[in-house]
């Protein structure tokens, strides 16, 4: 084979592969439309008959036909938020941990083990969380809570209400261990970025390693941990198994965290199979479209913080 | 929940094995609640037969849909269409098999079957009317029982069940409050006024009760009784209060006006009669009138005459109730008369 004809092979198996990327990343594109197109489809009639109220209005009644999103959305923005609020410090905690203060024959096993956290089945998360986590919590936390935090001004009427075990701060505490992995993976792999030489410097001017975590790496790696955030927000608004086991099932929005709740997902999962009427299932649809925007939203708003952060 | 695991792991074990006859085979689809049973026949009727029946509990809903698109033999639903949407579709539907909906009450003290309730006051309860365990409408049914001062917390199925369907049409034949407030279907609001929990499945209702003191719910009998929940009495239409046992199902069906009910739609709650328990319902077949395939139709329905015939003591061991003879011989003749090929001919 001549040097030519090798060249020019080349060059078109360059062009080949150009353009087989090129229909991939467009096929993304046209999948994500379609899928948009199909929700919105789907929702129409919903969309159409209770139009804008449909976002706010928090009535749920299959028996009237009377649907609104806003039970749902509630539960599914506040139990994900809690999720992110309570990760965000032991995600924090694990990756400083185990990239700067583990010793080396301890932080393979460990890496492994928060990994493996992440290969659990949301299910084993949800049917643990019912069975297992829920008694305990009713009894060992809430009940406490009940006593003695229920009276405190402000957060006093987010701890109060029955202990059941069940509802909006349990969904958010089991969506925090299923977030977990990401956050502590992607903070870990930052941490890795930040050059040797910056630490070494700050050691060299007396710095104590406290001052060096504090100072020096978590400033240097806002941008990602706010990146790894969203990513773990993202994956929580969307869970769905694990939630509708531990959530309470209750279409209503209460000030009290310990109470039932639903989500978007948790609806969906539970009302499709048995959906009674076109309405009903077009307002199901109408959820899931919701979900959809709401988890464009944050991802979208996430790429232009970052980006404006990065100038 | 043994025995329905039981069922529930036998129908996959034919599943797999049935391979080996490779004849005969009827797709079924719909209600999850009787799936425990049909697998149960399917089992027995295969090793009799070789005819392997393949059922998907995928829901009453699911099942609507699934004999609506022609995809399977015969459909299945807890909630019985109406007439007009039978023949607007070309459908007929019979009840293959009964099961009955308890109280479950979680109270320190009180054991099964010993606290009384009537209709009204589980509709008030559900309603949020009635608040605490010592109430006075309570109060007033169970003299000798000790109640304690502590808050109702009521349990609902958070899923679209036909379990709900049926709860929700009792509180409402009893209770014109709930019919006018809440109404009847596989999901409702349920209202806010009551602390109210969803679980998914009888399973999540079963466990929500047990573990939550002071709590009542509703689930099928037989998820009661592997649970150990305390079921509760209820009083019946004629006004006596009756235990849930098999033979108090049983004279529910018995004592109920098959004959003047329009394509089999009858709901068995609050039936007449003294021995009767007022939560009692059927789950129906759903088949088309007219069949393109004569001969898998007639398998279906040999499936289920065989089931009539044979399966009442399957079904009894799984908690569900056997359908009576006079109501058998009814779906028979329905079979006969409205079941047809393409040409007209009668397929069984």
């Amino acid at each position: 084979m001549t040097a030519i004809s090798l060249r020019a092979f080349s060059w078109q198996g360059d062009d080949l592969f150009r353009r087989a990327c090129l229909t991939s990343a467009g096929l993304i594109s046209v999948l994500m439309f379609a899928i948009l197109l199909s929700l919105c489809i789907g929702a129409w009639p919903a969309l159409e008959n209770f139009g804008i109220g449909f976002f706010f209005s928090s009535e749920w009644n299959p028996v009237t036909k009377e649907f609104g999103a806003a039970n749902a959305l509630y539960g599914t923005l506040v139990s994900s938020i809690i999720a992110v609020f309570l990760a965000l410090p032991v995600g924090l905690g694990v990756a400083i941990f185990l990239s700067e203060l583990c010793p080396v024959w301890l932080s393979r096993p460990l890496s492994i083990a928060i990994e493996l956290l992440a290969a659990v089945p949301s299910i084993i998360y949800g049917m643990w969380g019912l069975f297992v986590f829920a008694p305990w919590f009713s009894e060992g936390f809430q009940v406490w809570a009940a006593e003695h935090l229920s009276e405190l001004p402000l957060i006093g009427p987010l701890f109060s209400g029955p202990p059941m075990g069940v509802g909006l701060l349990t969904s958010g505490i089991i969506l925090a261990f299923m977030i977990l992995p990401i956050l502590t993976s992607l903070i870990k792999e930052a941490l890795s970025t930040v050059p040797k030489v910056l630490r070494e410097a700050t050691y060299g001017i007396g710095a104590t390693q406290f001052e060096v975590i504090i100072k020096v790496l978590l400033p240097a790696i806002k941008g990602p941990i706010f990146g790894a955030l969203i990513l773990a927000l993202g994956r929580a608004l969307g869970e769905t198994m694990a939630i509708t086991f531990v959530i309470g099932g209750a279409q209503s929005i209460d000030s009290s965290l310990f109470m039932p709740a639903t989500s978007i997902s948790a609806t969906i999962a539970e009302q499709f199979n048995e959906a009674t009427g076109d309405m009903h299932i077009s307002a199901l649809i109408g959820l899931g479209l919701v979900l959809f925007m709401i988890t464009f939203i944050v991802m979208g708003s996430a790429r232009v913080l970052l980006r404006r952060k990065a100038k | 929940m043994n025995n329905l695991l039981k069922g529930a792991l036998l129908g996959c074990t034919i599943a797999a094995s049935a391979s080996v006859y490779a004849d005969t085979v009827i797709n079924g689809a719909g209600a999850t609640f009787p799936y425990p049973v049909y697998a149960k026949w399917a089992e027995q009727y295969n090793k009799e037969t070789g005819v392997k029946l393949n059922y998907q509990a995928i829901g009453s809903g699911g099942g609507i849909k699934q004999i609506i698109a022609k995809t399977v033999d015969f459909g299945a639903s807890d909630a019985p269409l109406s007439k007009d949407k039978l023949d607007k579709e070309g459908l007929v539907q019979f009840p293959a098999v009964m099961g009955s909906i308890v109280a479950v009450v979680n109270l320190p003290g009180v054991k099964a079957g010993e606290l009384k309730l009537s209709g009204e006051l589980l509709a008030d309860i559900y309603l949020g009317k009635v608040k605490s365990w010592d109430d006075k409408a309570i109060a007033e049914l169970n003299s000798g029982v000790k109640l304690p001062h502590t808050p109702i917390y009521t349990v609902h199925r958070s899923d679209g069940s036909g379990t709900t369907y049926n709860f929700t049409d009792y509180l409402a034949r009893v209770s014109s409050d709930w019919k006018s407030k809440v109404g009847v279907d596989k999901e409702v609001a349920w209202p806010q006024e009551a602390h109210q929990l969803g679980g998914k499945g009888n399973a999540g209702v079963a466990n929500f009760v047990k573990r939550t003191k002071g709590s009542i719910g509703y689930v099928e009998y037989a998820y009661a009784k592997t649970n150990d929940l305390a079921y509760t009495q209820m009083k019946n239409k004629d006004g006596k209060y009756v235990l849930p046992t098999m033979e108090a199902f049983q004279a529910a069906a018995a004592n109920a006006d098959w004959a003047n009910a329009p394509g089999f739609k009858l709901i068995l709650n609050d039936q007449p009669g003294a021995a009767s328990w007022p939560m009692t319902a059927a789950t129906f077949i759903l088949m088309h009138k007219s069949q393109a395939n004569e001969a898998t139709a007639k398998e279906v329905l040999k499936f289920f005459e065989w089931s009539y015939a044979n399966g009442d003591a399957l079904a009894s061991e799984l908690e569900y109730v056997p359908m009576p003879d006079n109501v058998v011989k009814m779906v028979e003749t329905m079979w006969h008369s409205d079941i047809k090929t393409a040409g007209g001919k009668a397929v069984y």
